[in-house]
Parts: structure tokens; sequence; C-alpha cells
């Protein structure tokens, strides 16, 4: 069943393939009981995780797909691969990692990113994590930032009390996909009173035409500690469709604080499916900061349950939508106890046809007093070929909850252009920097590098809008 | 040789509804001109089709900078020739901070991004980022603004004398050869006015040619323009020294009716 394979050079930036990569497992397209089955035997994995996954197959096989969200009849499942993994071993230092893949990294900048301020890489390349690294005294804290799989392994314990317990597999069909067929993605566990203050992060590639990647992420914050996770993503551009459907666990004990920041930039024929949960206890705080561009289609919709007294959510989203994307995406937030506060704030650009849809739920639970929440989403087109739209739903059973709603979409006036390019600018980058400020209040939450490598992405976006 | 802004039978129209009638004016670096007129007669129109402004179509005549049209340019290569305008209702910018507006727009007017792939240094206008806030922070003194302005996105929630001096402290950043300031001190307090007209003054010295579009005699009082042209209906109906000023503030433009009623018939 496993085959080798040569591709393509193309070693242009954002759009690059490795020469030479011979893969140990590769499956045939398509997804059966025998795939997900084999997917386990290779792993070598405990037979409740067998069962787990066969489990999910089935309720992949029998959930119909969501009537709602974008269009995804042309997403065919069994045109994917489902698992595919570049060396058999994980590798622990720099020096372990093969070159082929070193010089995919350097493409994307990470050595750079990783001598100024990382507690640990996790880089995932097809579906397994090859390289980690975590600074030693995060590891002397007891602090775990390991991928996925391997936790699997090396804390059994820990890892079967919490794996799927925010997300189970019928909580959707790319969750039940996911589940079935996960591979790769970090885990991490924080200690009790732990405060993590450099950002922990991991880059994930999908770097086999046809692959989907199903990666699985899975946060524990013990009480009072602390920390940042932050994953970026740039993938080459492939003529055929691909699949991506991840989740994202995090558990927020009480009085801890995570936050967890994305910044996805799918090829344009990406299916963008993914489910990312949080669960925060009494005084725990939750942020999801997640920027979507590139990707067919994007379907994403964070959410925050807030459990115990005191709990705060944050939901801070960026998309942009180009020629033949839609980014359908928002937050949920759901308020199961007294006096806990959200915030969601969405921020959306639409250009060449592109399409933005915020979808956002606020559910105030009966019984949970004094509760504050505020939406906002803005939505920014570029030109009348674009489009956007917002569907909120809000489910307050609770009299005294504070929430507020606003919405506001926006073009960019000929007097503002008219205003900068006075000043010098050409008309792009006036553009540019008009994007940029409309999305300033999530990019000044980013880490500076973050930041900068966003500013390139937009105006790379932005290349070719004048004329 | 000054820098020259030279207006040739200028006429201009907006959704073909024709606003500038023939417009002639000449202004050098070290002129300061003054131009006034009553509310509608198409001052504004004439300041924003000298910057650029898409919406006003130059139906003829010609707009020179050096002896060469600019008709046609985008604004931002106006900006380049060294034209800035100070604009009557600056346009708020969300999300951009002033200090990195002003360090884009310094670096494009002075055209670093083409020197870096050349020698460096050689025009003389690459400046380090430490020097640029020194800058900044002297241009802020001047003008009267609180460091703090240069964190705060551009012109958002700026009282309207406060935008008014943020655009002075554009003009003092970019050292453009010709500026048009359009009606700079409607909604500045006194003092403000004086401390505008002192940076404008200082500035205007051989280096920069001034139009200041205004209603009120006060700025002109520290200006002291050369050149007073009153504008009417589309066209300067009269130009003079810095007397016409006071004519026209003891008369009003009544005066300036009843002379063209009188000249037309
Ligand atoms: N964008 C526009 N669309 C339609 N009409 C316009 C536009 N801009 C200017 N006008 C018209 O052109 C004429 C001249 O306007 P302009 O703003 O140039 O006057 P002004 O001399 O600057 O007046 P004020 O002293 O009030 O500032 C006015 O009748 C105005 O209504
Ligand atoms: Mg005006």
């Amino acid at each position: 069943m496993a085959t080798k394979q040569t591709l393509d050079i193309d070693y242009t930036k954002y759009n690059f393939r490795d020469a030479d990569t011979s893969y140990e497992y590769k499956f045939d397209k398509g997804l059966t009981r025998e795939v997900v089955e084999h997917i386990s035997r290779i792993k070598k994995e405990p037979d409740w995780m067998l069962q787990f996954r066969l489990r999910s197959y089935e309720h992949f096989t029998k959930r119909p797909l969501p009537a709602w969200g974008g269009n995804l009849n042309t997403l065919k499942f069994d045109d994917m691969l489902y698992y595919a993994s570049p060396t058999e071993k994980k590798s622990r230092s720099w020096d372990d990692v093969p070159e082929y893949i070193k010089q995919t990294f350097d493409k994307l900048g990470i050595p750079e990113a990783e001598k100024k301020f990382l507690g640990g890489v996790g880089a995932q390349y097809e579906s397994e994590v090859v390289y980690h690294s975590l600074r030693d005294d995060l590891a002397k804290k007891g602090v775990i930032f390991t991928d996925t799989d391997t936790a699997l392994r090396e804390y059994p314990e820990l890892f079967k009390k919490y794996f799927s317990t925010v997300i189970p597999p019928e909580d959707n069909k790319f969750a039940a996909l996911n589940s079935a067929v996960w591979s790769g993605g970090s885990f991490i566990y924080i200690p009790e009173g732990v405060s993590v203050d450099v950002p922990l992060q991991a880059y994930f590639r999908i770097n086999i035409q046809n692959m989907g990647q199903f990666e699985r992420t899975l946060i524990i914050a013990d009480k009072n500690s602390r920390i940042h996770y932050i994953e970026g993503c740039t993938a080459p551009i492939y003529s055929t469709d691909s699949l991506h459907s991840a989740v994202v666990e995090i558990i927020a004990k009480p009085g801890a604080h995570v936050r967890y920041t994305t910044i996805q930039n799918w090829s344009n024929d990406v299916y963008n499916l993914v489910t990312k949960r949080a669960y925060a206890y009494a005084n725990a705080t939750v942020e999801w900061v997640d920027g979507n561009l590139g990707s067919k289609l994007t379907m994403k919709y964070p959410s925050i349950y807030l459990l115990g007294q005191g709990a705060k959510g944050e939901i801070l989203s960026v998309a942009f939508a180009g020629k033949g994307q839609h980014q359908d995406a928002g937050g949920k937030v759901v308020h199961l106890a007294p006096y806990t506060t959200s915030r969601i704030t969405s921020k959306s650009v639409s250009k060449d046809g592109g399409r933005t849809t915020y979808r956002g739920l606020l559910h105030v639970a009966k019984g949970a007093k004094g509760v504050k929440s505020s939406v906002r989403c803005d939505a920014l087109l570029l030109d009348e070929y674009s489009r956007t739209d917002t569907y909120p739903y809000n489910e307050i059973n609770e009299d005294d909850a504070t929430t507020s709603h606003e919405a506001t979409v926006g073009k960019i006036g000929e007097d503002q252009l008219f205003y900068l390019m006075s000043r010098g600018l050409s008309e792009q980058d006036a553009l540019s920097m008009i994007v940029m400020g409309f999305m300033e209040p999530f990019i000044k939450e980013l880490p500076m590098e973050y930041a900068i490598e966003l500013n390139r992405l937009i105006q790379l976006e932005m290349a070719g809008s004048v004329g | 040789m000054p820098k020259t802004l030279e207006i040739k039978d200028l006429h201009v129209s907006i959704e073909s509804k024709q606003i500038l009638k023939g417009v002639n004016l000449k202004v050098a670096q070290g002129e300061i001109h003054a131009v006034m007129g009553p509310n509608g007669s198409g001052k504004s129109t004439l300041a924003n089709t000298l910057m650029g402004h898409p919406k006003y179509k130059v139906d003829s005549g010609d707009i020179l900078v050096n002896g060469e049209s600019i008709v046609g340019l985008p604004p931002d290569q106006r900006a380049k020739k060294g034209l800035f305008l100070a604009f009557q209702y600056p346009l708020e910018i969300s999300g951009v901070p002033l200090a990195q507006f002003l360090r884009s727009a310094y670096r494009s007017v002075k055209g670093e991004g083409q020197q870096k792939t050349e020698t460096k240094g050689v025009g003389g206008e690459m400046i380090s980022a430490l020097a640029f806030k020194k800058k900044l922070e002297e241009k802020l003194k001047e003008v009267d603004l609180d460091p703090s302005f240069t964190k705060r996105y551009l012109n958002e929630g700026f009282s309207g004398g406060e935008k008014k001096r943020a655009e002075i402290l554009q003009m003092a950043i970019l050292q453009p050869a010709i500026a048009i300031m359009d009606e700079t001190d409607s909604g500045l307090d006194i003092d403000a006015v004086r401390r505008v007209a002192e940076v404008v003054s200082r500035m205007a010295g051989p280096e920069m040619g001034v139009l200041i579009i205004t209603h009120y005699q006060r700025i002109l009082d520290y200006i002291k323009p050369q050149f007073v042209h009153i504008m009417v209906d589309g066209r300067i109906f009269q130009s003079g020294g810095p007397e016409l000023a006071r004519v026209l503030e003891e008369k009003g433009y009544e005066w300036t009716e009843q002379q063209t009623t009188s000249t037309a018939n």
C-alpha cells in the first residue's frame, strides 16, 4: 500500500514543492474502514484509540454534509489521501531533520523565527511532526509540548483523560473525519501555576497533492497557568482540491489564561474545515486570535464554552477573501455560568469577487446571571463584485444579560484614497494601508514577526488590485 | 531656479457642472499668495484639481509644475513633484498610526525606495528611524501637538483644530516646494492660528511657495502674503497686494458682486 513518489520542482515562494520527496507511507486515495485500521496499526496505537477511530469513521459515513455554510459540492472525499509520513522516526534536534525539509523550512523562515523567541518548535510536515524542541527550563517546569502521536504513547493517562472531551466525533461531520484519521498536531500541558512567557509555536504545511491534513491539537492549561500558542501556516499551491480538517481542543482550568493565535494562508484549492473549541472554567480566560487568508473555502468558528463563574472569552478574527474564495468564519460563545464575559471581533476583506461570511452564535443559558457580551463585525468590500454576509444568532435566556451587536459594511472611499495619494503613496500602497488599518485591531495582537509576515501577505494579496 | 506652479486658463467641471471658468495664477517658491472668495466660488475645487482629485475634470487649460504639465498625473506623482495640499476637511484613516503614515509618506515623496538600489546616501534623503523620530518630535512641538498623537490613528477622533494642526505637521515633514492650504485657519483657536502661521512663514522663506485659501484677515496678519487674489464664480476676479484683503474685510463680498454686475453690463 505504501508508494514512493517524486514531485516536480517549483521553488517559487508560497508555491514550492520539494524534489526527491520519498514518502515512507502513503495510501491509495479515499477513505475506508481498512485505511483507518491501517493508520492505527502503523502508529502502533492502543486498542481504545483504534475503537475511537472506527466509531468516528462510522459516524462520518452516516453524517450528511452541513446544509449551511459554503459550497461543499466540489469536495470529493474519495480523491483525498488520508495519511502520509515523510520520515519514519521523529527528530529531536535540528541536526536530525532531513536536509530537504530544512530547505522547505528555510523558505518559510522558521529557523530565524526560532532564534528569536521560541519556547519550542513543532513543525508539521505532512502528517507527522518531524522536529520538536522545547526549551529546557520549560521541560523542567513540567511543561509538555510534543506532537499528539507521541503524547498518546508517552502520556497515555493524561491523554486519555482529556482527548476528545471538548469535541466529540459526533459534533460534526468534519470533526468525525478528523477523529477517524487524525495524525500529528500539538499536545501541550502546562502544570498548575506555570506561566510560559514566550509563545509556543508550530508551523504546518501540506506538501503532497491531494493530501488531506488532519492534525489534532490538545491544550490543557492547569489551574492559574498561562500560555500563548501560535500556529502559522503557508501551503503551496496545487491544481486539484485538497482538504484540511483540523480539530483543536483547549481546556483552561480555573484561573488559567490561554491564547491561541493562528494565521493560515492556504493555497487557493484547499478546503479548510476546522473545529476549534475551548472550555473555560472559573475565572479562566481563553482568547482565539484567528487569521484566515487563502483557501478555496474556509469554514471555521472558534468557540468558547464559559463553564465557571467569572470566565472570559475573546474571539478576534480576520478573513481575507480574494478571487474564487469563500471565508465562512466567525465565532461561538456559550455562557453557561454567571458573571462570564465575552467579546467577538470580526474583520473581513473581500476583493475580486471574493466572499466573506460572518456566522456567529451567542448563547446565554438560563441561570447565567450578569453576563456581558459584545459582538462587532466589520466588513470591507474592495469592489462591487465581492460579497459579504452576516449571520448572527443570539439565544439569550437571562434578562439581565448585557449584550451588544454592531455590524458595518464599508467600501474604500475615493476621498480617502485621494488623501493618502496626495501624500505620495501609490494607489496600491494607499489601498494596502487602508486595508492594514482596517485589520489593525487584529494585527496589533500579533507578535511582531507575525505582524510583519501578515503585512507582507496582505501586500501580496493586494498586488494587482490596481489598474 | 525656483520651482513654480502655473495655472493657465483652467476650466474644471464636476459631474459635467462647470465650476472653474478660466483661472490664471502663478506661484513660485518663496512667494505667498492668498486666495479669498465667497462660499462656493471654487476655491476648494481649484485646490483639489491642482492635487489631482479624480472627481474634478480639467476641460481645458493647463497646470504646470516647473514648466511641465501635470494634468493627467495621479496625486502621488504630483506629491513627488513637490505639491502639497492641506485639506479643508482632512480624512480619517482608521488603524493607521500617524507616525507610521508620516514615515511611509516621507519615504514615498523623497523616493527612499528607489535610492535603496542605488548608492546609498547620494540624494541625502535617506533618514534613519531615529533621525526621523527626532524630526517628528521637533515638528510636533512647532504645531503644538502632544507626542502621543504619533501613536493615534490618522485624524481619527482628532478635534477640528487638531486635524488642521496635523495637516501642517504633515506639510512640515514632507517639505513641499509648493503648499496649497485650504482654509487651514478655519477651526483653529487664536493661538494656534499664530503658531501655524509661524511654521508656514518660516518654511516659506526661500524654500516653499504658498497658496493659502482663507476667509479671514487674521492668518494673513501673520503670514503676510505678497499677493492676494479674489475668486468669484470660478474666476480670479481681482488680484493685488495685501491691501486687497483689508478692502475685502471692510467692504465684504457684496462689493465684488457690485463690481461683477457693473463689468458684466
Ligand atoms: N463633489 C462635488 N459634487 C458636486 N458639486 C460640487 C462638488 N464639489 C464642489 N461642488 C460645487 O462646486 C462649487 C464650488 O465649490 P468649492 O468647494 O470649490 O467652493 P469653495 O470656494 O471652496 O467654498 P467654501 O468657501 O465654502 O469652502 C459649489 O457650488 C459646490 O457645491
Ligand atoms: Mg472650500
